[in-house]
Order: C-alpha cells, then structure tokens, then sequence
C-alpha cells in the first residue's frame, strides 16, 4: 500500500515536470526570438468574448494588410487576463520590462492598468466606450498623452428609433444592463434620454452577472413592450436565456451589437467589433511607421453601423419587418 | 525577467496586507469570511472616490481602512448577535457591499490616472513606480506585523487567539467570545479594505469587479506561506503570509512569463500552486529514500 502511493507520487511528480517543461519550451518559439531587430506588439486582452476577440482579429488582419506580419518583421505577445483585474498589473509589467513598441489594450481595464505603468511606450485602446471618463486621455479630439484608440459607442439613439421603427406600437421600453460594467450604465443613461425624448417611457432592470438574468428578464418583459439592452459583457454571453423568455412573452429585444442578435436578440443596428478592432490596427501601422503620435490622434470613432436582424426571432414573436429592411435579415438560429 | 518578478514583488507586498487579514479570520477566529471579496473592492471605492473629489490620499486610505472595519463589524453583529452561521454572514455582507460600493463610487470603473495617490511623493523624488509600491508596501507590511505582533501579544490580543482556539475555554475564563470574534472580523477587514485601496491606487483605478476572486487568492496565499515558509510562531508565521502572497504573485508572472495559451491560465496557475503546496510531501517522500540509498531501512 505504502509503494503504491510512492509510486503514485512520482507518476504525479514526473507528470507535472513533463506540463510545466512543455510550457517552458513553447515559449521558446513563441517569445522572445529577433525581439531586437523587429517591432514588438503587445496584446492586452480583459477577458475572452466573441466581440473583443473580434476586435484582436481584426486589428491583427490591419497589420497583416500593411506588410506586418506576426513571426516575420513584427512579434506579437498576446496576454488575456482572463478577467482577473489582479493579473492586468503583472501582464502590464511583463510589456513594460520587454520594452515592446506598442500596446493594444482590449477594454477599459485593461488599457487603465497599462496606462498607469507607462506613460512612453505608446497604447492604443479599443473596445472602450468613453476615454475621457476613463481618464486615458485629457479630451477625445486631442488626448496628450501616449494613449489613443477607437471607441467602441453604438449609435444610442438610432438604436432606439429602430426599435420604434420596429415596434411603433411600444409605449414603455425596458432597459436591461449590468449595474457593474460602466460601459453599459453609460449607454443605458443615453438610451433613457433617447426614449424620454420620443415621449415614451422606460423602465430598467439591472443585473450583477449572469445568474440574475433569468429573473431580471422575466420581471422586465411583464412591465415593457419591448427591450432595449447595449452591449454589455453579461447579456452578450446570456442572449440565449433572454430569447427563451422573450419568445414565450413575444417581447421584441434591440441589442447593442450583431452577435447578440445572432444569438437571440431580434435587431441591431451596431458596429462591428472586427471592423473597429482594423481600424485600430490601421491607427497601429501609423505610429510603427513613425508617421503619427497618440499624443495628437484623436480617438475615433467607428465609421460606418449596419443593421442585424434575426429572421428566426422575428418570426417567433410574429413581428413582420418593414421591406427596407429586410435585405439585413441574417438566418442564425 | 528581473522586472517582472520585481512587479510581481510589488505587487505581493500590498497582497500580503490583505493575506494578513483573511489569515485573522481563518487560522486565529477559525471563520470562513467571505465578506472580504466585498470589503477589499469596498477599499477600491473608498480610496478611489475620495481622491478622485480631492482628498489627500493618505487621508483617503485611513478612510478606506475604517470602511473596511465597518464591513467587518457588519458581518461580526450578523455573526455573534443574530445568530447566522459565520459562512453566510459573510455572504450576506459582501453581497450587500456590492450595492453599497457602486453607491461610493457612482459608477463601476473610477480611473486614477494622472491623480496624486499615496505612492506620488516617493515617486516625485525619482523613484520608479515598481519601487515606490515596493518600498511603500514593504514599509506598510512590516508596520502592520509589528503592530499586530504586539496586539496579538497584549491581553485582548490572546482572549482573540483563544476565542478561536477553544471557545468554551475562552468562555470559561470569563471572555466574551461574541466581542472578541467581531473584534477579529474588524481588524480583518480593516486590513483588506486597506489592501484594497493600495492596490487601486497602485493599478491606478478602481473596479466594482475587483473583489471576485480575492478569498481564492488570499487563501491560497496563506497556505502557500505557511507550507513553504513555515509556522515556528506567531512572528514566522506573519511573515511567511507576506511572503506567500508574493510568492502567490511570482507564480502567476512565471506563468505569464512562460507565455501559456491565454485560456490555460488558470489551470496552470492551479497547477502550479498545487505543485508548490505538495513540496512538504514530496520532501517527506524523498527523506526515506535517501535513507536507503544510504543503506538505512525502511
């Protein structure tokens, strides 16, 4: 008995030498080679999500297109938090001490923890709805400092005329965000004013994560006629729990951004994240080339907003869309 | 390399504070207390909305602690006087202060950057931020292990210590265990809310989600010091908790050093610890073995 758990031990043992050499040796390859020949890039990402993975692919794809290609003349060191606010100040320490040449921050966290241990190397934020309330930078049109990027605000007030356009028939909307992302209370204060000043009025409910969000949308869709929810980390991962509830309720859902109608909300009319993560990267390509400075780029904004619809919920709630639109009608499920 | 671990040093150091306070509550009171993952984000808040409106930091952060305490005393009054099992009180309160922190702060995120925080005298004298939080943190820990060296040494510091030990003991001896373990949860909380604001304004903002998962964290860092920097006595034992949180913080910067796929994170980083918690035993396993290697039996 007492040889087996010996041996037992040293399987164990021997096992966690194995993991932790592989991981050792990956690094190899992956690190820290030619880092004093070419631009090193380092990627800060919050915390894993369809829309800021999007946005990382596509700020890659921009340097690609410009001649930048990872393990060919730029390195790219991405790091992700995992949600651990705690780990943003080791990751942010690790781009510092390898002196990279550029950081793109993926959310405010993130692009908060870099900024405040340099204030040289140069960072570009995306997938951040307000500079300035962040303090990242000293105004949106010139930021002053070595921070600037692309923000990621919807067209608030379009949204909401959609979902009149939508549902001319709502009187009361119901706002559902999450009380702790301060991106979401953001637009859910500018959603209000949108519909208080179409003379309709709203009612919110709020959530601290996703175990709320069955309760939360069950109480909302019996006070509202429709919903309204941004873009916001919780709902964009419990689109599927509000659709189950909203299809028995026939309640239509306008949501911040398309991939939350391709998983349950009816319409959009948004950004999209891989688009403003190029647009990022084309700001990136600028200031490798040395032609431009964060100092004096103003923080921009996304350019162009395209409509979502989801054919399948529309069809649930028994909602016909308009004929103007229903060229954006995307068959997710 | 050197200035990761150094960040990672630095970072440990205003850990170890908080590792200190969940160390009162779970070694000395015996309590699971949760209300830390609510009152070190309750420090974050407190610190962050008080410079934020002007107040001179050091200010700021004393206001933190006493905030902290309050937590504590909230969760203590839960606990000892109406009864509620001491894992949920816990809950309770940090549930609660999750309300109450987006109330301080008016909103989720509050920024510090390019705010005068306690760190900016140090660093206005040339200092790199990394060494300003660890000179700062180093000067913090060492005073607060000697202050709770010697509390833990006076009369009232022992009727705490035995309240945990034996509370019928305690109680025989003529010691109000209720008053000594809120007594406890104060200072514990006290601790982590002070913590908190430390790391808030090191990070240079604070977070409504900053809390979730600090228990794990603290937990982890006081076994970890325990198991590799020993328990001989009370003093060893508070400076192997300091030590442990930093050693908790090196290990997630080799992790990150190592450049793992980013979704593998925390396995290895639960790995990791696991490996360094086992070390004990691995030592015990590998003590027999050279025996008989030098003939002995076993």
């Amino acid at each position: 008995m007492k040889k087996h758990g010996k041996k037992l031990m040293t399987a164990v043992l021997v096992a966690a030498v194995i993991v932790l050499g592989a991981g050792c040796s990956s690094s190899g390859t992956s690190g820290t080679k030619e880092e004093s020949k070419n631009a090193t890039i380092g990627i800060v990402q919050y915390v894993d999500h369809v829309a800021l993975d999007a946005a990382r692919e596509g700020f890659v794809t921009a340097l690609a297109d410009n001649g930048y290609t990872d393990g060919d003349n730029i390195t790219l060191d991405i790091q992700n938090s995992q949600g651990d606010q705690s780990n943003l100040s080791t990751i942010s320490d690790r781009f510092v001490s390898n002196k990279v040449d550029l950081v793109l921050a993926i959310a405010t966290p993130a692009a908060q923890a870099i900024a405040g241990k340099t204030t040289e190397i140069p960072i570009l934020g995306t997938a951040i709805t307000d500079y300035e309330a962040a303090r990242l930078v000293k105004t949106n049109e010139e930021p002053g400092g070595n921070v600037s990027g692309t923000t990621d605000m919807n067209p608030i007030k379009e949204q909401i005329d959609l979902l009149v356009k939508l549902v001319p028939t709502a009187k009361t909307v119901g706002v559902l965000y999450t009380s702790g992302e301060d991106n979401s209370i953001i637009q859910a204060k500018m959603a209000k004013e949108a519909i208080e000043k179409l003379g309709l009025n709203y009612v919110e409910v709020t959530v601290t994560n996703s175990n709320d969000v069955q309760q939360a949308t069950q109480s909302i869709v019996s006070q509202c006629d429709a919903i309204y929810i941004p873009t916001d980390n919780v709902f964009a991962s419990a689109m599927p729990q509000v659709q189950s509830i909203t299809s028995q309720s026939k309640t239509p859902v306008i949501c911040g951004e398309s991939g939350m109608v391709e998983s349950g909300g009816l319409a959009t009319l948004g950004i999209s994240y891989s688009d403003l993560g190029y647009q990022t990267g084309l700001m990136a390509v600028k200031i490798l080339k040395g032609e431009a400075e964060p100092a004096t780029m103003p923080i921009e904004a996304a350019t162009k907003f395209e409509y979502a619809i989801n054919g399948a919920v529309a069809e649930e709630i028994g909602l016909t869309i308009p004929s103007d639109l229903s060229q954006y009608v995307i068959t997710a499920k | 390399m050197f200035e990761i671990i150094l960040g990672a040093i630095s970072l440990g150091l205003l850990w170890a504070i908080m590792t200190i306070g969940v160390y009162i509550t779970y070694r000395i009171l015996d309590i699971a207390d949760l209300t830390v993952e609510g009152s070190i984000a309750m420090g974050a808040a407190i610190a962050a909305f008080s410079i934020f409106n002007g107040m001179n930091p050091f200010i700021a952060t004393c206001l933190a602690f006493v905030g902290g305490m309050l937590a504590g005393l909230v969760t203590g009054i839960l606990h000892t006087k109406l009864k509620i099992p001491a894992l949920l009180a816990g809950i309770l309160t940090m549930i609660a202060l999750y309300s109450v922190n987006l109330r301080i702060m008016g909103k989720a995120n509050l920024s510090l950057l390019r705010i005068d925080t306690v760190f900016t005298p140090l660093e206005n004298l040339g200092l790199s931020p990394t060494n300003v939080v660890m000179l700062f943190g180093f000067i913090s820990v060492m005073a607060i292990v000697g202050l709770l060296y010697w509390f833990f040494g006076t009369e009232i510091g022992c009727a705490i210590r035995a309240t945990g030990d034996n509370p019928q003991m305690a109680r025989a001896q003529g010691i109000n265990t209720n008053n000594m373990i809120i007594l406890g949860l104060v200072i514990s909380n006290g601790l982590v809310a002070l913590s908190g604001s430390l790391i808030a304004q090191s990070q240079s903002f604070a977070d409504i989600q900053m809390g979730i998962g600090s228990i794990v964290i603290g937990l982890a860092s006081v076994i970890i010091g325990e198991v590799i920097f020993g328990t001989r006595n009370f003093f060893n034992c508070l400076i192997s908790l300091a030590l442990g949180a930093i050693t908790y913080r090196i290990i997630i910067a080799l992790v990150l050093k190592m450049g793992m796929p980013a979704n593998d994170l925390k396995l290895f980083t639960a790995i990791t610890v696991a490996i360094a918690l086992s070390l004990p035993v691995f030592k015990s396993y590998l003590r027999p073995l050279k025996k008989s290697m030098n003939g002995g039996d076993l």
